[in-house]
């Protein structure tokens, strides 16, 4: 007998372990609809098979727990039954000895919780609050409802021009989201049960290279309707309601208050991710249709009643340009920049000159990146991203992050910013932070304190503050808008509380992406045109190929390659490849085109039209 | 065309073509089960899979389009295993005692595990149970649910109601009635097209079989029985008797044979629901300002429920003429009873034979009943239930000779019988309007622009220099299209005739069901042959309704008309609310 032995990785336990991947791979995938208490039923019979079986709440209690839960599925539960859960889950939660029964238990509460509304609709009306609707699950979570199967096989086949006209069925920004889409649409892509996402951004890419915007034409717009729609922001969300109601015949104006249109995609977003006359292509494409524009043009209180009086419809697309404050002592330093007030001079070709400064930059999220990274072109001698977090933590998309350390600037983590310290000129000298320790979880994020260090001197010539926008909606509200927070309150169709007005986009939600706004655009279009008492149905004369009879298995997802950072570091230009027609033909090929297997056949497929 | 190779025999097809439609050309038959063409071409049962050379999956031959060089086996280890595994597998989740089942001998998937040799049930086997509301004339068996979808398919996609909707998801996916309501709540036009197109015992009318054959053998009963003229088309096909057998007057000789003691035909009442209508539309017409228009006719109770729930400000443009059913129990209970027979209304027992699941319904409308005694009529057998009798009282009808109808209730135009099919009762309306018109007869084909089984038909006829313009839908789908037409001001007219069944009661809901095919076409064309060879072509010339008028109700439209033979569409609701 050996006293110990090297413990080797069985086969069983490897087997396992990769079918445990795969499972997490699927877990991913979830398609979105399906019944809830049936998840979370299959959820807690994993749990009870990872019980060891010493104790009893483990042992015993998750077997009765799904009993109980087979029993609301199985229209045999009444009211009573649903507390004799709740009750058994929270003992099993309070008494069991280890992770493994109490985290099972928790996560039952959490969902009883959570989905409450389901389970009492399984008991009283013995079925799910679910319906069929959207179970494309790329096509449900992209907020424009985009037909992604569609232009996937359209790109895959060569037929790039038609891939940009389907696409601009719901969305007539396909080049800005081809470059900078957050691409939610990926996020539950059924290939993930096979192995990874296709690259749906990246296809798009591949198809707005292929046949440019500005090469595609627009549909003809329908017959003039004599209505005319007055757009204030000529932003994505407003181009894209202006896009869409000269399609259905209504003349739209765009009173934009800055130079150029484009919004955040213009004055956010900088021209490394999303060259500036790739962006060109998209407007040029939407003013085709005869949308007028009034450049330079702020809309006060004033201005909106005369609007409201001139025009039949009014949306309000203003977006979330301000900045907001540290609200910090010292603050007011000369150097201290406002990153929305950097990008917006970079919009109109005002680049900043960093040569040999230390920078910092205050925040975590995407336009943090995008100002250290434009800091890092700008000639900076070194930048530093100042978090109270940790880099799990932040906001900005992964590849962001990623592409930041890769150009080399510093990720300075659990650091509070406390105040300013400025030099006898009233210049930045160093911006002092407080280390911070990561906590307990509080609403769903860890959350940081402070660390029983001292406080800390960062020495800068610069500060960037990047900790989000505000909205201007002071004028909206003094002519009557409703507002709650700063932000402008639509309800869901995107209708204000005065008549005939509606507004979308980050005015609305807040600081989001560019496609929700489109999104929002959209819904806007369609809601004012039924409100002009019209009812112009937006659809597109494209047929879509067969999806291909090719087995599925396993294939590696093409990834967009990026420039290398010493090259990208010293300016301004695109930084992303395209893919290669090579590339663009197997990436689409792994499509599984759930508009056409599955239950994309049915109820709720392809919307051929909106 | 695309050229492929099945079974090693070479085919071509056009371009577009699905596996299944080669392999049909090549001689091949593929079994399927959830497939529909046009409608439902979901790939849902995977019983029509099939290899294609060089490709690990199967593929649903029902949707996957024919390529060129494609080499496909049918027959294949991994097809035949799929084919027959997969009928299991539906089997599993199927009460399979057929014995007990009403579509026993009728059923798709019996009749395709019978040819897929399914002799042996493998896994274990539970189904879903319901909690259905037994009294609502249509039935849905959650047992025999295969969740082929057809049901959800044909109500969205052809009758535009989208009662049903799939319910719950796992191994609990379902089909149910949409928005949690239960079907009593729902706007069910209960046309059951969703059961003429189930291809098991899952949806099916109200058995009142019992109930009929009972009143049968009650002593006490008088048991009328009229017999819509769609049936006639349609009866032979559910007991096997040829075409050439299975005629009007051997339909006739059946229904005696079944006890009854009158054998009357809605015919009769279809004659004197044109004398109604007819004559309403031109007080309408010549009253043009005071209504709404168009007129629409009023004889099929499906669209009535449809109307009500879907465009309830139209309502009151419905004929108030009640349905020839309706007119006919109203006038066997009154008329019948005190001049004819002499007996206590109380005494008939009021039976139609329809080829419709909504007359069930109407039946039931709590203000339709005007003879004051009890129901005017108190049953509707569907032609299947009609077809159930005759095999379960063995009864068979070729052994039968003709019979006559019996008198005076039993005498019909050709005017009335083309009711059946769709666009039949415009065209009896107006030769009926031409004459009160012009005093003179028309040609008896003079209108029959408005036939045919296209959707919507739209026709300008001119009857005394004014030209009428009529529309023409059937299936609800395009009904509301045609709504949709005219409520958005691109569509004008003055009389619209709609069912609510594709090609009018001929496909209706209550008809014997053939798999795969749409029969209504072929039994309108038996109804306008029977048309043709009628000597009595318009309705005003009926005899009996001369008759009814004359001695009772003296004539269209009369206070006594009025009171037995109109009704209020506004007086009840839908889902009883």
């Amino acid at each position: 007998m050996n006293r110990l032995s090297v413990v080797s990785n069985d086969r069983v336990d490897s087997v396992t372990q990769k079918l445990m991947k795969e499972f997490s791979q699927r877990i991913i995938a979830n398609p979105p609809g399906v019944c809830p208490i049936d998840m979370q039923l299959a959820f807690l019979k994993v749990c009870h098979a990872q019980t060891c079986g010493k104790c009893a709440p483990c042992r015993e209690g998750l077997g009765i727990l799904e009993d109980l839960l087979e029993s609301v599925l199985d229209n045999t539960a009444t009211m009573e039954t649903l507390d004799l859960i709740e009750h058994t889950a929270t003992n099993i939660k309070n008494s069991a000895d280890c992770a493994i029964g109490f985290e099972s238990a928790r996560m039952v509460l959490l969902g009883f919780e959570g989905f409450k509304e389901d389970y009492i609709s399984h008991v009283r009306d013995h079925r799910c609050t679910g319906t069929f609707e959207q179970p494309i699950p790329c096509v449900t979570l992209c907020p424009a409802n985009v037909d992604i199967p569609g232009y996937i096989a359209l790109a895959g086949a060569g037929r790039c021009d038609d891939a940009v006209r389907l696409i601009r069925k719901d969305n007539p920004f396909p080049t800005a989201c081809a470059f900078i889409c957050e691409h939610p649409c990926e996020a539950r892509c059924r290939r993930h049960m096979i192995d990874d996402a296709v690259n749906i951004r990246g296809i798009k890419r591949y198809a707005v290279d292929k046949a440019p915007a500005g090469q595609v034409p627009v549909p003809a717009c329908a017959a003039s309707t004599g209505k005319k729609v007055a757009i204030v922001g000529g932003g994505p969300s407003g181009l894209t309601a202006a896009y869409f109601l000269q399609l259905m015949g209504h003349q739209t104006t765009i009173f934009e208050e800055k130079q150029q249109l484009g919004g955040m995609l213009r004055y956010g977003i900088p021209n490394y991710r999303f060259p500036r006359e790739r962006l060109q292509e998209d407007i040029d494409a939407i003013l085709s249709t005869g949308v007028e524009t009034k450049m330079g043009v702020n809309i006060g209180t004033e201005e909106i009643e005369a609007l409201n009086k001139e025009y039949d419809a009014v949306y309000i697309a203003i977006g979330a340009h301000t900045d907001n404050k540290l609200g910090l002592e010292g603050e007011d330093s000369e150097n201290v920049i406002s990153a929305v007030e950097m990008l917006r001079r970079i919009g109109d070709g005002e680049y900043p000159d960093f040569t040999g400064k230390r920078v910092i930059v205050v925040g975590g999220g995407n336009v943090a990146m995008d100002c250290a990274r434009t800091a890092v072109r700008a000639n900076a001698k070194t930048v530093s991203i100042v978090y109270r977090r940790r880099q799990d933590d932040m906001t900005a998309l992964p590849a962001e992050i990623e592409g930041a350390i890769a150009e080399g600037i510093e990720l300075v983590t659990l650091k509070a910013p406390l105040r300013v310290e400025k030099d006898a000129e009233g210049k930045v000298a160093a911006l002092w932070v407080q280390p911070q320790i990561i906590g307990p979880v509080k609403g769903g994020r860890p959350a940081p304190r402070k660390a029983q260090k001292t406080e800390e001197r960062l020495e800068c010539d610069i500060i960037l503050v990047a900790i989000g926008q505000a909205i201007v909606s002071e004028p909206f509200e003094k002519a009557g808008i409703s507002t709650k927070r700063g932000r402008i309150l639509a309800n869901e169709a995107g209708a204000l509380n005065r008549v005939g007005m509606y507004a979308g986009g980050d005015c609305v939600t807040g600081p989001a992406t560019v496609i929700k706004a489109i999104a929002a655009g959209k819904v806007a279009a369609a809601n004012i045109d039924e409100y002009l008492g019209y009812r112009h149905m937006m659809s597109v004369d494209v047929s879509i190929p067969e999806p291909l009879l090719n087995d599925k298995v396993p294939c590696g997802r093409v990834n967009l390659a990026e420039k290398e950072s010493w090259a990208r570091r010293d300016n301004f230009e695109g930084i992303e490849y395209s893919m290669s027609d090579e590339e663009a033909v197997q990436e689409a090929s792994r499509c599984l085109r759930c508009d056409r297997h599955g239950c994309g056949t049915l109820r709720g497929g392809r919307q051929e039209q909106w | 065309m695309v050229n492929l190779t099945i079974n090693n025999r070479k085919v071509s097809v056009p371009e577009g073509t699905t596996i299944l439609k080669a392999a049909e050309a090549a001689g091949i038959k593929i079994p399927t089960l959830c497939f529909l063409k046009d409608i439902n071409e979901i790939g849902a049962c995977r019983v029509c899979c099939v290899e294609i050379e060089g490709k690990e999956t199967l593929v649903a031959s029902c949707n996957t389009k024919a390529e060129e060089g494609m080499v496909i086996y049918t027959n294949s280890k991994k097809a035949q295993y799929a084919r027959r595994m997969n009928l299991q597998f539906i089997l599993s989740n199927h009460d399979f005692r057929c014995a007990a089942c009403l579509r026993n001998g009728s059923c798709e998937l019996q009749k395709v595990c019978a040819e897929m040799n399914i002799n042996a049930m493998p896994f274990k086997t539970r189904y879903e149970k319901d909690d259905w509301d037994k009294n609502f004339p249509l039935i849905r068996n959650a047992s025999k649910c295969i969740k082929c979808m057809r049901c959800v398919q044909i109500c969205d996609k052809v009758q535009s109601l989208g009662i049903w909707d799939i319910i719950n998801t796992g191994k609990r996916t379902s089909v149910g009635v949409k928005d949690r309501k239960k079907i009593t709540e729902a706007d069910c036009a209960v046309c059951g097209q969703c059961i003429t197109h189930c291809p098991t015992g899952a949806l099916h009318e109200r058995d009142d079989v019992r109930k009929f054959t009972d009143a049968i053998h009650d002593p006490k009963k008088i048991v009328v029985v009229q017999i819509a003229p769609a049936v006639r088309a349609a009866w032979g096909e559910g007991v096997g008797l040829p075409k050439e057998l299975a005629t009007e007057k051997r339909m006739a000789a059946a229904v005696r044979a079944m006890g009854v003691d009158y054998v009357f035909d809605t015919n009769f009442s279809a004659d004197l629901t044109i004398m109604e209508e007819a004559t309403e539309f031109l007080e309408r017409f010549t009253h043009r300002d005071k209504y709404q228009w168009p007129m629409f006719t009023s004889c099929c109770p499906g669209w009535v429920r449809f109307i009500k729930t879907q465009y309830p400000d139209m309502v009151e443009q419905l004929s108030t003429a009640k349905s020839p059913q309706q007119m006919f129990g109203a006038v066997t209970k009154t008329y019948f009873a005190e001049k004819v027979l002499r007996v206590d209304p109380e005494e008939i027992f009021s039976v139609s034979i329809m080829p419709c699941t909504a007359k069930k319904a109407e039946c039931n409308i709590p203000t339709i009943n005007d003879a004051g005694a009890g129901k005017d009529v108190d049953l509707v057998l569907t032609t299947r239930e009609f077809d159930r009798v005759l095999r379960s009282e063995l009864i068979n009808p070729q052994m039968l000779d003709e019979e006559e109808f019996d008198s005076p209730l039993g005498v019909g135009s050709g005017a009335a019988v083309i009711f059946g099919a769709t666009g039949g009762v415009m065209e009896a309306a107006l030769r009926t309007a031409y004459y009160s018109l012009n005093g003179v007869n028309p040609e008896p084909d003079a209108f029959k622009i408005v036939r045919g089984t296209e959707g919507i038909k739209e026709a300008t006829v001119e009857i005394a220099g004014i030209p009428v313009k009529a529309a023409v839908a059937s299936g609800l789908g395009n009904a509301r299209e045609l709504l949709e037409r005219i409520k958005r001001g691109e569509a004008e007219y003055d009389f619209v005739e709609i069912m609510a069944c594709p090609g009018g009661c001929a496909g209706g809901g209550g008809q014997p069901i053939t798999e795969g095919k749409e029969m209504a076409g072929e039994r309108g064309s038996e109804l306008y042959a029977l048309d043709a060879k009628n000597p009595l072509r318009f309705s005003h010339e009926n005899p009996s309704v001369i008759a009814l008028y004359d001695e009772y109700l003296e004539k269209p439209l009369s206070h006594r008309a009025h009171e037995l033979l109109h009704t209020d569409h506004l007086s009840w609701s839908v889902t009883g609310k």
